[in-house]
């Protein structure tokens, strides 16, 4: 995901830039949108047709989001381990936990 | 189209090539938590993990990254100049759509790169003001002439050959953003070197003349292409550094001698001859040995002294400044229209 990095430094000038869109492409029906990369855009409308045009020249696509980078809430990289180490030592979380005799079969 | 090693100072450093390294050198003594956040990245490098954007990663590394994608980057847009050239006159229906396809592409593989050097804290417009200002650096292979129809069949074949040979070790790179994006260019590159060998092999099929153009296109690209790889092993300090953050793989002159292998045969099928004589298959070695490279020529071009340097960057600036109406009106526009949404969202 293209998150703006907070320490970066600001552009030399003023910001005329069109914001930043991220893009969420679907590539066949019944599959979920999968985060596919960024562009720039001025509206919503303008940030799909040209999502459109940047990742899906070759049918890579049937339906497109595209978010403002800026509405993305991140967790954070330095609190990584705070925020998911609490799963590591649930291990009766997965079905490889438990043991079931040879001649249930496949359970 | 493009390859990874045109990886050279831009021109506000230090210039020749040994600088960089004495950069690494001189890196000003680490805080704790700074060696400790080094530690978990050089951990990281070692276990071949991906560093994404919002982990620590060295200040050198991520200037290196920068220079090299948006170098990347512009030299895809730069890229779509010489090519560009050949759409409104080429030689029949087919070939304009094929050509107008590839072109839009090389656009579309530009976007992708600035993107993942966005993903470092540099900015779009910081990017285009450093190429339209000459600052920025792009492939030098840009910086020669599409003279005929049969140019635009030569810079398939061998110009994105070589592309692809250097950018699908990228795909590996270290950067996650980066390696995501070289993926994406990599899919898309070979209809570009296959749609040139193929135009090629028709010209190779018709009149003694159309023979000659392509003889003629293959003579001139050669040598550029071999100097596309960037320089020798000996002389280029950049890549150890490179090579050890996982941002380059293979060597320029392993990718060379692989490009020079695959290429040949190629040569042969399509009925054309490389113009070096010191080209000949070594058993020994089980390699092509091939002739030396002009490297003056490669730094003059490299350095603004090519022929179409000039004529490249001045069709960008003025593309750019034509545009800025059209940018300024679409913001204007979205403004417009998000304030009447709020206005009619108050009144319901």
């Amino acid at each position: 995901m293209s998150q703006a990095d907070p320490k970066a430094t600001p552009p030399a000038t003023p910001l005329k830039e069109w914001p930043l869109w991220e893009v969420f492409v679907r590539s066949k029906q019944g599959l979920e949108h999968k985060h596919c990369g960024s562009l720039h855009a001025a509206d919503a409308g303008q940030a799909l047709n040209m999502a459109r045009d940047v990742y899906t020249r070759r049918q890579e696509g049937v339906s497109i989001w595209v978010v403002p980078s800026a509405a993305i809430s991140a967790s954070a990289p330095d609190e990584k381990g705070l925020f998911f180490e609490p799963a590591a030592d649930k291990i009766y979380r997965h079905p490889t936990f438990y043991e079931i005799p040879d001649q249930v079969g496949h359970m | 189209m493009y390859t990874q090693s045109f990886n050279v100072p831009d021109t506000t450093e230090p210039t020749g090539a040994k600088a960089p390294l004495s950069l690494v050198g001189v890196v000003s003594p680490l805080s704790e938590q700074d060696a400790a956040a080094q530690t978990r990245f050089d951990t990281k490098l070692n276990a071949d993990q991906k560093i994404e954007p919002q982990d620590w990663m060295p200040e050198a590394y991520r200037k290196t990254l920068v220079r090299q994608i948006s170098q990347h980057a512009h030299s895809e847009i730069v890229g779509m100049l010489p090519e560009g050239n050949w759409i409104s006159r080429a030689p029949s229906l087919k070939r304009k759509a094929i050509l107008i396809a590839k072109v839009q592409d090389e656009g579309g593989h530009g976007l992708y790169l600035y993107s993942a050097a966005e993903t470092l804290g540099t900015s779009r417009d910081q990017m285009l003001a450093d190429l339209h200002s000459g600052k920025a650096k792009y492939s030098s292979i840009f910086n020669y002439p599409t003279l005929t129809w049969a140019d635009v069949g030569v810079i398939g074949w061998l110009v994105d050959g070589a592309a692809i040979m250097n950018q699908i070790p990228l795909c590996r790179c270290s950067y996650g953003p980066y390696a995501r994006a070289m993926i994406r260019v990599c899919k898309e590159e070979s209809f570009h070197q296959r749609q040139g060998y193929e135009s090629l092999l028709t010209l190779m099929r018709g009149t003694a003349e159309q023979q000659a153009m392509v003889q003629d296109a293959v003579n001139r690209w050669w040598w550029k292409c071999l100097a596309m790889f960037g320089p020798p092993d000996s002389d280029s300090p950049n890549s150890v550094q490179g090579m050890r953050w996982g941002i380059k793989r293979i060597s320029n002159d392993d990718l060379r001698q692989k490009f020079v292998d695959a290429t040949v045969p190629q040569a042969e099928v399509l009925g054309v001859r490389l113009p070096d004589p010191d080209l000949k298959w070594n058993e020994a070695r089980q390699h092509y040995d091939f002739g030396a490279i002009d490297w003056d020529e490669f730094w003059a071009t490299v350095n603004g002294n090519g022929p179409c340097n000039k004529e490249r960057l001045a069709t960008r600036v003025k593309a750019h400044q034509e545009g800025q109406w059209v940018r300024e009106a679409a913001l204007a526009y979205a403004h417009k229209q998000a304030q009447k949404n709020s206005l009619k969202q108050e009144a319901a």
